[in-house]
């Protein structure tokens, strides 16, 4: 699955940083160095960043702007990444968040 | 403790504009703001604006954010970005939380004679049955995701909300290669400008008002499939019998923007309730000014409006906190206000605008009798 724009009638949608690449649950997926993790992840047909706490329900982009928090996931082992405002680096591994995922 | 003439809080339109003119008036300025990049919203505003050339009508909104960082790399503004305030103390301390969400962040403490206000606005929610679903989001994140992120967030797009943002993001979504099933309003009229909403209508999209999505429908993998729709009555009340079920992997809510206040109400800023301008807007005069000494507003946090608005405000902010700082004389800085205020009024016409102008006047009305002059940070 690739949801990459191009051939759009202004923009010219080719990024400007290398390609590399990432690992989500997994399985690796191709990303550009410096765009958001969530685009990557969408680009790759994953959208379900996070399951809730309680009644373990998935979550995904929503404000895509850093202020509602659905789009946490654990990445690098770190919790409550807001991917939508995280930078892909060569070689991260992303999982989706479950819960708290305390201790991850 | 690290000391700024001002720190400007937000680095979109209003709080470029408030930096750059501070800047260029001799001011040591500090822009912070939690995204990744400046601009604010201004980036994924691909199409050409409106007005009169004072305002660079014609101009597609990232050359302006292009420009307005030119200008503030000239004025000689330090910009941090993934940096938040998280704390406003007495004696305008400031704590900002700066880093990453994946690395170690860092807690700056800081002390700024002169503090802007410009967190501009978050979208509103619509609550419908399985609105938390992955797949329903803000048009405006549907928006970023198209024109900054150069990523669609789904195929087939069911919007919400006939407003300018629904009309126009329906339209880029249509640009960036989407197929945008439908546009639905529970409104009796489309709410946006006719010439966006035709846009719609020659692309052989149907907007459907009086109607609304009642359910969004989970598909096994547990993301949108489909949402329901219904005819609404006079009170925007689904009519039963009238549900249909289309076909779509995501919907996007366009049902307008409240400010964000979070900054605002954490300095103690008075606040007052205002309709038209989308919910709480802290009380400010015509020098931008709060009801806190040396703690200014600008752009959509004063109440939502456009980028162009928030420009205008931008700068009399800036303007204000330098006269404040004795970097312009009253007779100069006045001045400027003056023309400003003009060609503000000029953007705050016809049947949208007449409107703002008034809630504008109302508001500083409000001051002048509640707070009259402004108090220091308690």
């Amino acid at each position: 699955m690739c949801l990459r724009v191009d051939n759009h009638v202004i923009l010219d949608c080719k990024h400007p940083n290398k390609e590399v690449e990432i690992s989500v649950d997994g399985k690796p997926i191709r990303a550009y160095e410096g765009e958001p993790i969530l685009a990557a992840v969408l680009n790759a047909g994953i959208k379900i960043n996070r399951y809730t706490v309680k009644r373990k329900e998935p979550r995904g982009l929503f404000c895509g702007i850093g202020q509602c928090t659905d789009c946490a996931m654990v990445v690098d082992g770190k919790a409550n990444v807001r991917t939508c405002i995280t930078p892909v680096k060569a070689g991260m591994v992303i999982k989706t968040q479950n819960g708290l995922s305390k201790g991850a | 403790m690290l000391q700024k003439d001002i720190l400007v809080i937000g680095a979109g339109p209003a709080g470029l504009a408030a930096s750059i003119e501070a800047g260029k008036l001799g001011a040591s300025v500090l822009l912070v703001d939690l995204n990744m990049q400046p601009g604010g919203q201004l980036f994924k505003q691909i199409h050409k604006f409106f007005g009169s050339s004072a305002h660079r009508s014609g101009t597609r909104g990232y050359d302006i954010g292009k420009q307005l960082l030119t200008e503030a790399n000239e004025a000689n503004v330090e910009i941090w970005m993934q940096s938040t305030v998280i704390g406003i103390f007495p004696g305008n301390k400031i704590a900002i939380e700066k880093g990453f969400d994946d690395g170690k962040k860092e807690i700056i403490t800081l002390q700024a004679n002169k503090i802007i206000i410009a967190t501009g606005a978050s979208e509103n929610a619509i609550r419908f049955k399985g609105w938390t679903t992955p797949g329903v989001m803000g048009a405006g994140a549907a928006q970023t995701m198209i024109n900054v992120n150069h990523v669609k967030p789904g195929q087939k797009i069911v919007m919400l909300g006939t407003g300018n943002v629904g009309l126009i993001v329906s339209y880029q979504l249509m640009q960036a290669g989407c197929d945008v099933v439908t546009l639905v309003d529970a409104a009796p009229k489309i709410g946006g400008y006719a010439v966006h909403a035709a846009k719609i209508c020659r692309a052989g999209v149907p907007i459907r008002l009086q109607h609304t999505i009642i359910e969004a429908i989970k598909g096994t993998d547990g993301c949108v499939s489909g949402c329901v729709i219904a005819k609404v009555d006079e009170h925007f009340q689904p009519i039963p019998g009238t549900e249909e079920t289309i076909d779509c992997d995501t919907i996007t809510l366009a049902a307008g923007l409240k400010p964000t206040m979070d900054l605002v109400k954490l300095a103690g800023c008075e606040l007052t309730y205002n309709g038209v301008f989308g919910g709480y807007i802290p009380l400010h005069n015509e020098r931008m000014e709060t009801s806190c000494k040396g703690v200014y507003v600008a752009g959509d946090t004063t109440g939502v409006e456009e980028a162009n608005t928030a420009l205008e405000e931008g700068k009399i902010a800036g303007i204000s906190a330098a006269e404040d700082l004795g970097l312009i004389s009253s007779e100069t800085a006045g001045q400027y206000r003056k023309e400003i205020w003009e060609r503000l009024h000029a953007l705050r016409l016809g049947p949208f605008g007449e409107k703002r102008m008034v809630e504008k006047e109302a508001i500083m009305k409000q001051y002048k009798e509640k707070i009259g002059a402004p108090e220091p940070i308690l």
